[in-house]
């Protein structure tokens, strides 16, 4: 019982982890990017904070999922039941989704939000183009935040 | 939804009037004036370029006068004063004020004067106080720095760069001179990187007690000033408290001109608007003794603009349909969808050969932003924060505006979805009642239960997913019947079955395939459709697919070539679905609205029900639901335009049209407007 618990307490960490590593990343080099365009042009900052904070949801995505795990093995909310160990691997597995693609999607975005940044700066006009860059990358954080979200949920209904 | 026609139109009047012409057109802001070059022996253009520019001088000295009087008078800005836009003035105040001309100009050179003046005084005052600073280590000195002699003596005043006391300059002179009665050193004042002295001599050894301080290393002074330091330092004192009175007065005097700086703003305007007028003026084909002008106007407004001009100008105008690619594009909506025209132009204006599809957009943008932040109170706090803004500002900027409708809608939808899944801040209202009240909380209908289904628990998600695709397929066969219609508006009534009514069956055929069989029966909670929904659908893609084989590769003559387009085109079946897959993002966005908010909530009650669990459940609320809000509408904003840049626009929509750029008064403070 005490493993199942760990395993599952491991999923929840690593998906706030992880994907809080590739959002500081993300947000990190936008930001880098932010204040060097705000000495020359301290008007566009709205637009700018905008493009830095787009990496910053996957970070937000692994808080989700972690907190969902804490709520299904009732470390959160009460209620700590018998956790298997098989049910420990699942939400282990679970997390991996937004664990891994929470990682990486936000360091690639991150890079996009960096040149989006560069675009508005010298064109304030392309700010509905230079957005929807980073949100493509977004996108498969999206997608493995769904199946982590879906996952997880399956596992409280499985019964194990 | 539409395209406004536009109208070329010429105008032909009086030389002497195209300043008037100009200015009418300016302020009433409904024509676009292109270059006129009619190239003849008649006709020339003018180049205005230098008076242009200084014009542009002259509000820039405006702008300068304006920043001379803020920095001494500080303004009370609001933290909103960034929404409250333009005053808007009339006709009448605006040539009232305009007659203040020289007035102004006066007013700005005397500002520069006064700011040039308080300048000069400031350096003045800072070589004093280097010079005071020079002083003060020879403050204690009773004679002038120049006193050199009397008559059998000889003064010498210098100093040392190390700390040294009377004993030190003593022992080290007597090593270097036989005789040490003949000298008396006198230490002036003494810190760690100088030391002061004043050494009387007599006459004779003055030359050899001279050589052995310079190895000593003794340093002259290079001051001229007759009196001596402490009366020198004192005059210097009197002249920096003089200098200040000045510079005090220079203030008080700007200050006391607080009250011009609307005048100020206003010229700055009005410079600026003279400015691009006279750059204008370069587009304009003059003969002798008239002039032709060109653009294109909104068909609305062109007749008006003619009696206007040939009443006050006599003026001839002539306006015609206009044609062809290079023609401008202006949108016209109703009150609900335009605006969301500011999200239509952000990705590109429609070319004159297609339909404006705002409309169609904008209720997509609306349903979907609300799904993607989905909650009560978190749409009620939008709502209201955008409508007080646009009610307290009246003269708030066209653009904000529009944005801050549009978000107004959102929060409306966002209230709408919120209810629909009962999320009102979370589970706010549950975790208040449980952790503060004790008791199970009333059920009201929207706020603590859902009126359709709960997306977060049990086969919440599964469902919502399902609906999610739904929604998605609703939106992308919309945009392939706005395909379909401007086909159809082309007299291409078989291109719309081709392409458009082709892909209709073929999804819809897959679809209905896919829910009559086992595998998606048990995601759908048990829901299947009858076996011969198979069979229909299979027809029903079957054709769509052959449809798509035969036809989409139409442009190629070559059978063989065009079947195998046809094939290529076909696998782009797979792009819809991906596209299909991409809505899943309404319920991601969704649920990660509702759960982040019901972490906060849970994190505020976890100090139970006491004064302090209180306390900390409201900061917690506060900080945390502003945070989400600011956040996942972000989100739902960047991921409802990818929805409709990408998989809706995508379908149908090719842009590349010119936005409509009317020549009108183009100012920072004041807007200046004549209606038509």
């Amino acid at each position: 019982m005490e493993l199942g618990l760990f395993l599952a307490l491991l999923g929840a960490a690593l998906a706030t982890f992880l994907a809080g590593i590739g959002s500081s990343i993300g947000v990190g080099k936008a930001g880098v990017a932010a204040a060097g365009v705000l000495a020359e042009e301290p008007n566009l900052f709205s637009k700018v904070l905008i493009l830095m904070l787009l990496p910053a949801t996957q970070g937000i995505y692994g808080l989700l999922v972690a907190f969902l795990i804490l709520q299904g093995v009732g470390i959160i909310g009460g209620g700590a039941g018998e956790i298997s160990n098989l049910e420990g691997l699942l939400y282990l597995a679970a997390s991996l989704p937004i664990a891994a693609s929470g990682l990486f999607s936000a360091i690639h975005q991150g890079k996009c939000s960096v040149a989006g940044i560069h675009t508005v700066a010298k064109k304030p006009d392309t700010m509905g183009k230079a957005l929807i860059i980073p949100a493509m990358v977004e996108t498969y954080a999206i997608l493995a935040l769904l199946i982590s979200i879906l996952a997880i949920n399956g596992i409280g209904a499985l019964g194990i | 939804m539409a395209i406004l026609k536009m109208q070329r139109i010429s105008i032909y009047a009086l030389s002497r009037y195209s300043k008037d012409i100009l200015e009418t057109l300016q302020r009433m802001g409904v024509m676009e004036i292109e270059k006129c070059r009619i190239e003849d022996s008649v006709f020339y253009q003018t180049d205005n370029a230098s008076l242009s520019a200084s014009f542009a001088r002259s509000a820039a000295l405006m702008t300068q006068a304006q920043e001379i009087i803020e920095e001494y008078v500080k303004e009370k800005k609001g933290l909103l004063s960034s929404l409250e836009g333009r005053t808007p003035l009339t006709l009448e105040e605006y040539e009232n004020t305009a007659a203040k001309n020289p007035e102004a100009l006066k007013l700005a050179y005397k500002l520069l004067g006064y700011k040039k003046k308080i300048n000069e005084n400031n350096s003045k005052i800072l070589a004093y106080r280097a010079k005071i600073d020079a002083l003060s280590p020879w403050e204690n000195l009773d004679v002038p720095m120049t006193f050199s002699s009397t008559s059998s003596s000889r003064a010498i005043i210098g100093s040392f760069a190390e700390e040294l006391s009377k004993e030190d300059i003593d022992l080290k002179l007597s090593q270097l001179l036989p005789d040490t009665d003949l000298f008396d050193v006198e230490v002036i004042s003494s810190s760690s990187d100088m030391t002061c002295v004043f050494i009387l001599c007599y006459k004779e050894i003055y030359e050899d007690l001279m050589a052995s301080l310079r190895k000593l290393g003794l340093a002259l002074p290079s001051s001229s000033a007759t009196a001596n330091p402490r009366e020198e330092i004192k005059s210097l004192k009197t002249r920096i408290k003089k200098r200040e009175e000045l510079i005090a007065e220079c203030e008080k005097a700007i200050a006391s001109q607080a009250s011009t700086l609307y005048l100020l703003r206003f010229f700055e305007d009005y410079y600026l608007m003279k400015a691009e007028r006279y750059s204008q003026l370069d587009n304009i084909s003059y003969s002798p003794h008239t002039f032709v002008m060109t653009g294109y106007i909104p068909e609305k407004d062109g007749e008006k603009l003619k009696k206007l001009l040939f009443e006050k100008y006599s003026a001839e105008v002539e306006l015609e349909q206009a044609e062809g690619e290079d023609v401008p594009v202006l949108l016209k909506n109703n009150a609900f969808t335009a605006p969301a025209e500011g999200v239509l132009l952000s990705y590109s204006a429609p070319n004159r050969f297609e339909l404006d599809p705002t409309a169609v957009m904008a209720i997509f943008y609306y349903i979907f932003f609300g799904m993607m932040f989905s909650d009560a109170g978190y749409g009620l706090v939008m709502s209201l924060a955008c409508g007080l803004a646009l009610l307290k500002f009246k003269n708030m900027e066209a653009g904000l505006k529009r944005s801050l409708k549009m978000f107004f809608y959102c929060g409306l939808s966002t209230t709408f979805w919120g209810l629909m899944f009962g999320s009102f801040f979370g589970d706010a209202v549950s975790v208040i009642f449980n952790t503060f009240v004790g008791k199970a909380p009333p059920i009201i209908p929207g706020i603590t239960t859902p009126i359709w289904f709960n997306p977060t628990t049990g086969t919440g998600p599964t469902t919502l997913l399902m609906f999610s695709f739904l929604f998605g397929i609703i939106h992308l066969f919309a945009g392939l019947i706005l395909q379909a219609v401007n086909y159809i508006r082309q007299g291409n009534f078989i291109y719309a079955v081709y392409d458009d009514l082709s892909w209709i069956l073929v999804v819809t055929g897959a679809v209905f395939a896919l829910l009559s069989t086992d595998m998606l029966s048990g995601m759908m909670g048990g829901f299947k459709l009858p076996s011969v929904f198979m069979t229909v659908g299979g027809i029903m893609a079957g054709v769509g697919a052959l449809l798509i084989l035969i036809f989409s590769g139409r442009e190629s003559k070559n059978p063989l070539k065009r079947l195998i387009k046809g094939a290529y085109n076909l696998y782009g079946a797979t792009s819809y679905l991906s596209d299909i897959l991409s809505y899943s993002r309404l319920l991601a966005l969704g649920l990660a609205t509702g759960v982040v908010a019901g972490v906060f909530n849970q994190l505020g009650s976890m100090m139970g029900n006491s004064v302090a669990g209180v306390i900390l459940f409201i900061v917690v609320f506060i900080i945390g639901h502003l945070l989400n809000i600011g956040i996942n509408a972000l989100g739902a904003y960047v991921h409802t335009n990818r929805l409709q840049f990408v998989e809706f626009f995508g379908k149908f929509y090719t842009g590349g049209g010119r936005d409509f750029k009317p020549y009108s008064v183009n100012t920072k403070h004041y807007n200046i407007k004549e209606d038509i």
